[in-house]
């Protein structure tokens, strides 16, 4: 497969009257053409940080990068001027975010607004770039769309406006695609319309996607790659089926862990992770879990462990991977019942 | 399981409309009837809108209903007053949705948990201070931070104030609304954990409200589904998850996505078309019917009656 975007060794930090805050702390992965691979991990830990970072959203200051490069499409993001930079983000890569309503402008027409960066970007004349804004908003699943149309963000309903930033962001088919938390605030029911929605436009128009969630049920629906972040690094990376059914991070077996599964009945206690991430104005040097470890060693507060690959495109930052480190038994994976 | 016994608390008929202005009525509950047994964790399930917070804050007395009652304990919660008010408002507590929002930002931990130790006059002075860091402990936390404020403690943390403040005064009964919606998946499994725990050594009776059904079944004994107003189906967390009988229950099951890859490859979905229609001046007749794939003419012309169609197992729809 084609590679499209190629993140390596970013450091993304903010200056704050408190200090440093260290948000990305040295992430590499990569997506190739066509691919979904979900960013999960607890909230604070980096991944809209991340993200931000390769569409240039950052607010800069107080936000900086440090370190690292990304190579989307064959470019370098940190060399392109604003204008060129802003072409990409209309037209190349685009973005959904949590909340639509803050993402949508609620002055203007939602038609007008999937029209303006075909018009901006694409020099589409105007009548045509109307006639594809209704055509983009049929394609969503957004019924009555030659009325729809002309309607203001606010006469949405809540499903009905992801479904339009989902629109928007798919006009000028992008080549890369990056939800985050794209289906959260949505009933069920809807979020099993933007899923399918989704995963049917990637097979129509290739497009890759980064989808950033909390719900491991979403990552198991949508991704075939999955990235497990926790305080700024990416401790665990491997497909689907590795992450589900062969995870080998601490960490990712909490996460794993804490969600209840159809056997669990209440007699039963789900497992949690106890304590909290580190502060990020001052990472440990070692494993960034260690305090909430129950398998932890002494070097894990000495030494932060450099990836070990254990399978094809499977790789952990455990110290446990170590030939010399003691065996562990998984809690969970599969053949594996909780208890 | 806690089917039999004797219901704390008994709901009938219940109706809740607000007007919204120009003659036009939000049903926001309408003609509902349930038990829920002491010491059962009843589930209510539904998309947003429904009238799930609004029917756990007519059963605590924060409305009143348009027509129907709540019997707590027997006795009709409605029309309560004096010393039987002062103790019906002292064991009906609700835990709430944001844990950002529901506790005072200008109050110490102290003081929130204290407040309603003052109001019932149960504890004084030393009594109430070593009630507060008792119950300060009891949720996870301990007695320093009963001198700090909100805004110093995560979501997980500020969730285990809101119940250690509902905890405060003793209750039966707590409406716990979307409790851990807000939180992290690691952190919603602490607050459940404590609430399940809590259940067993204080005999409590909960309503858990939450749209996120794999914890639902989790946490509850019978699960009522709701859909605009009404409720659809209600029987045991098992039989509504391996059984369901109601189109909506069979499609919102169907719509979950679960932590399991193979499980999500295998599915096939029922994809419910469009959006939830508006409560106000709700369709007459089956209101699922707009987006049920089994509609048939009497669907639209009569409203189905809510009956036992299984042992334990109501659902209200003319298949049945
Ligand atoms: N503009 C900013 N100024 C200062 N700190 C920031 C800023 N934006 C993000 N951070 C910090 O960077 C870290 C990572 O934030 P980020 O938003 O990426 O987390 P996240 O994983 O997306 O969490 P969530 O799931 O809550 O959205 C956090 O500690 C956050 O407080
Ligand atoms: N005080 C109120 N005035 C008018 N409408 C209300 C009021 N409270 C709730 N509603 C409406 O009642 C319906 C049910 O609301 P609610 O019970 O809060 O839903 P849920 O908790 O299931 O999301 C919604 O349409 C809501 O907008
Ligand atoms: S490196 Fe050590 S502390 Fe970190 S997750 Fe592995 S065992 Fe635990
Ligand atoms: S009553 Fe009719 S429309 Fe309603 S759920 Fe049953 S079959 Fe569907
Ligand atoms: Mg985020
Ligand atoms: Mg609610």
């Amino acid at each position: 497969m084609e590679r499209l975007l190629e993140v390596k060794d970013l450091e993304v930090s903010f200056r704050t009257y408190a200090g440093e805050i260290k948000a990305v702390r040295g992430v590499s992965f990569h997506v190739d053409r066509g691919e979904t691979v979900a960013i999960v991990g607890e909230s604070g830990c980096g991944k809209t940080v991340t993200v931000q970072t390769i569409m240039r959203l950052i607010p800069m200051p107080p936000g900086f990068i440090k370190n690292g490069s990304i190579i989307f499409d064959g470019k370098d993001i940190a060399k392109l001027s604003e204008k060129e930079m802003e072409h990409v983000r209309g037209s190349e890569m685009s973005m959904v975010f949590q909340d639509p309503m803050t993402s949508l402008n609620p002055t203007m027409r939602v038609g007008a607004q999937i029209a303006e960066s075909l018009i901006k970007h694409q020099k589409m004349p105007p009548k045509q770039a109307r006639e594809r804004a209704i055509e983009m908003l049929k394609l969503v699943g957004i019924p009555n769309a030659e009325k729809r149309v002309d309607q203001y963000p606010h006469e949405f309903s809540g499903g009905m406006r992801q479904r339009a930033m989902i629109a928007i962001a798919l006009a000028c088919s992008p080549k890369l695609l990056i939800a985050d938390e794209p289906t959260t605030a949505l009933d069920v029911t809807i979020q099993a319309q933007i899923l399918d929605l989704m995963r049917d436009l990637q097979k129509k128009l290739n497009t890759s996607i980064i989808i950033i969630t909390h719900n491991l049920g979403v990552v198991a629906n949508l991704a075939e790659r999955v990235l497990v972040m926790y305080a700024g690094k990416i401790i665990e990376r491997g497909s689907l089926d590795e992450i589900f059914y062969n995870p080998r991070h601490p960490y990712t077996w909490g996460l794993l862990m804490s969600v209840p599964t159809s056997e669990l009945d209440k007699s039963k206690r789900l497992a949690s992770i106890d304590g909290t991430p580190p502060d990020l104005f001052a990472p440990p040097v070692g494993c960034a879990f260690a305090a909430r470890c129950e398998y932890a060693m002494k070097i894990c507060y000495e030494r932060y462990p450099e990836d070990f690959t254990v399978g094809d495109g499977h790789r952990v930052a455990c110290w446990l991977m170590h030939p010399m480190a003691p065996e562990v038994k998984p809690p969970v994976g599969k053949g594996v019942t909780l208890s | 399981m806690t089917v039999a016994g004797i219901p704390l608390i008994e709901v009938n008929n219940l109706k809740k409309y607000f007007n919204v202005g120009r003659g036009a009525v939000l049903k926001a509950v309408d003609n509902v009837s349930l038990h829920i047994m002491e010491g059962e964790t009843l589930g209510l399930v539904g998309e947003s809108g429904c009238g799930k917070t609004t029917m756990g804050r007519t059963i605590i007395r924060l409305y009143e209903p348009t027509s129907g009652q709540v019997l707590f304990e027997g006795k009709n919660v409605h029309k309560l007053d004096g010393q039987q008010l002062r103790e019906f408002n002292r064991k009906a507590q609700m835990i709430f949705q944001d844990p950002y929002a529901s506790l005072n930002p200008r109050m110490t931990v102290g003081d929130i948990i204290g407040e309603g130790i003052d109001i019932h006059g149960i504890y004084k002075n030393k009594e109430r201070t070593d009630r507060i860091y008792e119950l300060l402990g009891v949720v996870g936390l301990n007695k320093e931070h009963a001198n700090r404020f909100p805004h110093e403690f995560s979501g997980g943390q500020r969730q285990r104030i809101g119940i250690a403040r509902a905890l405060a005064v003793e209750p039966k009964f707590i409406v716990c609304d979307e409790p851990i919606s807000a939180l992290d998946v690691s952190i919603q499994a602490q607050v459940i954990n404590l609430l399940m725990e809590l259940q067993q050594k204080l005999k409590l009776t909960y309503l858990f409200i939450a749209h996120d059904l794999s914890m639902v079944k989790y946490v509850s004994d019978r699960i009522a589904v709701m859909y605009l107003g009404v409720v659809v189906e209600l029987a045991t967390s098992e039989d509504l998850h391996n059984r369901p009988l109601h189109p909506y229950t069979q499609a919102l099951l169907s719509a979950i996505p679960v932590p399991d890859p193979e499980t999500e490859r295998k599915k096939k979905r029922i994809l419910l078309e469009g959006d939830v229609p508006s409560p106000i001046n709700p369709p007459e007749g089956c209101r699922f019917a707009k987006r049920c794939r089994y509609a048939k003419p009497v669907c639209t012309e009569q409203q189905p009656e809510f009956k036992e169609v299984e042992k334990n197992h109501f659902v209200a729809c003319h298949l049945y």
